[in-house]
């Protein structure tokens, strides 16, 4: 790419050809603040926040859409470009219902921020207001156009990224507003639930829905047994909220604060992440010996399993049938716990802490009761557990550390790297390379499935077969993979595909913000935990063996079947 | 509005050829609207779904198209469509005593359609025409300086036409049974 050169505010500067004027001062060190725009997602220009003087330009640029050209005349700080700055987001607030205080975004809210950065201390424009209700309908996420700016990021993360697009901008003009077609409510259309739109909004007009009443209240009441299962991808997020570096492992801190509020019981899912290993490793090796139905596609991910629903019904047949490692641990802790410890069931509450929007709509989905109750009552995303330590008064930075409770707390590292792409994967492919060819691996690393690439193909010789594998993150890419399978040029054996872009860690219940470095350093975290753990192979895990020696017998066996496996529902793409 | 339940199995069938010849190409989504909004009078939901499948569009996008321009509707529209226009020189003229004139008479506000499906009223903006204002069109009849109190005979004119039709319709029908 030719390299062109500009002045920022008198400063000479060069960059790429084709590069925004927005982009060019940040790499210049000059801070043009943005609303709408979020980098190589939402370029649209519709905010106008970002405007800067061009010379020789008749009016104001928006720099996130404006290319830098050669020998331009850059100013982004003068009195007109301020002021211009300062009425758009004024305009922006005169509709704005300006309940910071109570908003779930108080104190994260980018709108919030640009007006503190702006220093607006008063909107001068009174006015007809748009009125318009929250949508509830959804048990994951919650919108409330009321607090929407209209800056379409949702909009472009539903389609570009997700490749969904249940919502798009409506009507016009005042009456303008994004939301599903026909107003509809999002439970109502072919919505993933993956919040991924929660994570890009910048203002509290998409939100998880909050949970944590309920909790509170079981919590609460001596009669009832609250246990909870972390997911891997919590451990290497909390942190944030408290302020630590997003990557931070904070798995024994974590443990340590969920004991403090209270649960009687501390878990973890990874211990079903490993069991989801035996399950489907056996899965696919059935499948490859009986010639069953190939590739077998993962189900771990409930935004993903709701997008072929609605998306690819006709290739549910590929679907591993194993339920996800919280919907087993669900039905194994009002089963196979219950029973060890001496508890009634009906009096088990049973709560998980996920990364995940989407696993709330998981846990209320209608065959998830194979224990006889709702096996998962309560999810709870990353964020809301944040707010309950919060309002505990806890920081988990200064947190005693402990470790999680038997049995269901035992765990490998291959089942900590569920947390990131390409993490089942690897982990299957550890133990089957163990259990079919009866020797050790020589390393456990399959670097080649690892890392942000949006679909990552790899071939492992395992015994005599070479099996040929793919790995995508993000619906756009698993799109890309679905119609490769349709056209029939998909050689593969086995698939790995996780709704949110980088996995779990990336999910649409964790920190805000979470962007593209914020994941990087999430799959460190999760890389580093791994590694530091003594057991690093699903099959190797002790509880494991005792599970299936004492409850389960084997994999794909009678029990296994009733309580860790599932069936799918073909939708239609549009009710 | 399905297929088989809407008494209108000849209009699918053009329509479904439409869509056929514009299966998978995005671009022609403004031309198979017009066309839907031509055939059916608005354009219903099952209409919409159809068109997001065939033309392999999210549907959020396409009621957005349709909720974007004045030109499509999302309900019935009357036989007779009386299109008021609101634009500056109307406007001044008083265009909007003309509009109260037609909703009370016929006990309809704009965008709805009378209960026997007879008129409805819609307001746009500038028919260019402005010499002439305030002016409105029904279907494509054009009146230019509109007076509150020709509204009545306007009406009249078109039931009066109902009227001939029906008449019309008897007379064939009697012709046809004997």
């Amino acid at each position: 790419m030719p390299m062109i050169s500009l002045t920022i505010d008198n400063k000479k500067v060069e960059v790429e050809q084709g590069t925004s004027i927005l982009e060019a001062a940040r790499e210049a060190g000059t801070g043009i603040p943005s609303l709408c725009y979020l980098k190589d997602i939402n370029v649209v220009g519709v905010c106008r926040v970002c405007v800067v003087e061009v010379k020789g330009a008749r009016s104001l640029v928006a720099s996130c859409v404006a290319p830098a050209a050669e020998g331009m005349e850059v100013l982004t700080n003068t009195n007109r470009v301020r002021n211009a700055r300062r009425l758009a987001v004024e305009l922006i607030l005169s509709d704005h219902p300006m309940e910071c205080p109570t908003c779930i975004r108080n104190l994260n809210c980018e709108l919030q921020t640009l007006a503190e950065e702006l220093g607006i201390r008063d909107v001068r424009f009174e006015g007809e207001r748009t009125k318009h209700t929250a949508d509830n309908s959804s048990p994951s996420i919650i919108r409330d156009p009321q607090k929407c700016i209209l800056c379409r990021r949702c909009v472009s993360v539903c389609e570009h990224v997700q490749s969904v697009k249940a919502i798009a901008p409506q009507n016009r003009g005042f009456d303008a507003v994004v939301s599903p077609a026909f107003e509809a409510g999002l439970a109502e259309t072919e919505c993933v639930n993956c919040g991924q739109c929660s994570l890009v909004c910048p203002t509290g007009a998409i939100y998880e829905k909050d949970d944590t009443t309920r909790v509170w209240d079981a919590l609460a009441d001596p009669n009832i047994h609250v246990v909870v299962q972390t997911a891997p991808a919590v451990r290497v997020a909390l942190g944030e909220i408290f302020g630590m570096e997003p990557g931070s492992v904070v798995t024994t801190q974590m443990v340590g604060a969920l004991k403090q509020l209270g649960f009687n019981k501390v878990f973890d899912t990874d211990f079903t992440a490993d069991l989801t290993i035996m399950e489907e490793g056996s899965e696919l090796i059935e499948r490859i010996k009986s010639g069953g139905k190939l590739p077998l596609i993962t189900s771990c991910s409930p935004g993903w399993i709701k997008f072929i629903e609605h998306f690819y019904p006709d290739l549910l047949p590929h679907l591993s049938t194993c339920k996800s490692p919280q919907q087993m641990f669900g039905a194994l802790a009002k089963t196979y716990y219950t029973g060890k410890a001496g508890v009634d069931p009906a009096n088990v509450f049973s709560v998980s802490i996920m990364p995940c929007t989407a696993k709330k709509f998981e846990s209320q989905r209608p065959e998830m009761n194979s224990s006889g109750y709702q096996d998962v009552d309560v999810v709870l995303t990353t964020r809301e557990l944040g707010r309950m330590l919060k309002l505990a008064g806890i920081d988990l930075s200064s947190c005693p550390e402990e470790e999680y409770d038997d049995p269901m707390g035992i765990s490998t590292g291959a089942a900590v790297i569920f947390g990131a792409t390409g993490g089942v994967m690897e982990a299957a492919l550890r133990t089957a390379y163990e259990l079919i060819t009866g020797e050790t691996l020589p390393s456990v690393d399959f670097k080649t499935v690892r890392g942000m690439e949006g679909v990552k193909e790899a071939s492992v010789q395992v015994g005599s077969l070479n099996v040929n594998v793919a790995v995508a993150h993000g619906l756009g890419n698993a799109r890309k993979l679905l119609d490769a399978i349709k056209a029939g040029d998909a050689d593969y054996h086995f698939i790995e595909i996780m709704c949110c872009p980088g996995g779990c860690i990336g999910g649409g219940g964790q920190p805000i913000p979470t962007d593209l470095g914020i994941r990087e350093k999430r799959i460190g975290g999760i890389y580093t935990a791994d590694e530091k753990m003594v057991l690093r192979k699903s099959h190797e895990n002790p509880a494991i063996q005792q599970i299936y020696k004492e409850f389960l017998e084997e994999p794909l066996g009678h029990r296994s079947h009733e309580l860790l496996h599932t069936q799918y529902v073909a939708r239609g793409k549009y009710k | 509005m399905k297929e088989n339940d809407c008494k209108c199995e000849h209009l699918w069938a053009e329509f479904n050829q439409t869509l056929e010849k514009n299966s998978g190409n995005r671009s022609a989504l403004i031309t198979v609207l017009h066309k839907a909004q031509e055939l059916f009078g608005y354009i219903p939901r099952e209409v919409q779904i159809r068109i997001a499948e065939e033309l392999e569009i999210p549907l959020a996008d396409v009621y957005g198209v349709v909720t974007f321009y004045n030109f499509f509707s999302l309900k019935p529209q009357g036989k007779y469509k009386i299109s008021v226009c609101k634009g500056t020189s109307c406007y001044v003229r008083g265009a909007s005593g003309v509009l109260e004139r037609f909703s009370k008479t016929l006990g309809v506000g704009p965008g709805d359609s009378t209960d026997d499906g007879q008129f409805s009223i819609e307001v746009v903006r500038c028919l260019g025409a402005c010499g002439l204002s305030p002016v409105m069109t029904v279907n494509k009849d054009v009146y230019a300086l509109v007076k509150q109190e020709s509204i009545p005979e306007i009406l009249d004119k078109y039931a009066a036409e109902e009227v001939q039709e029906s008449a019309t319709d008897t007379l064939q029908r009697d012709q046809r049974e004997t």
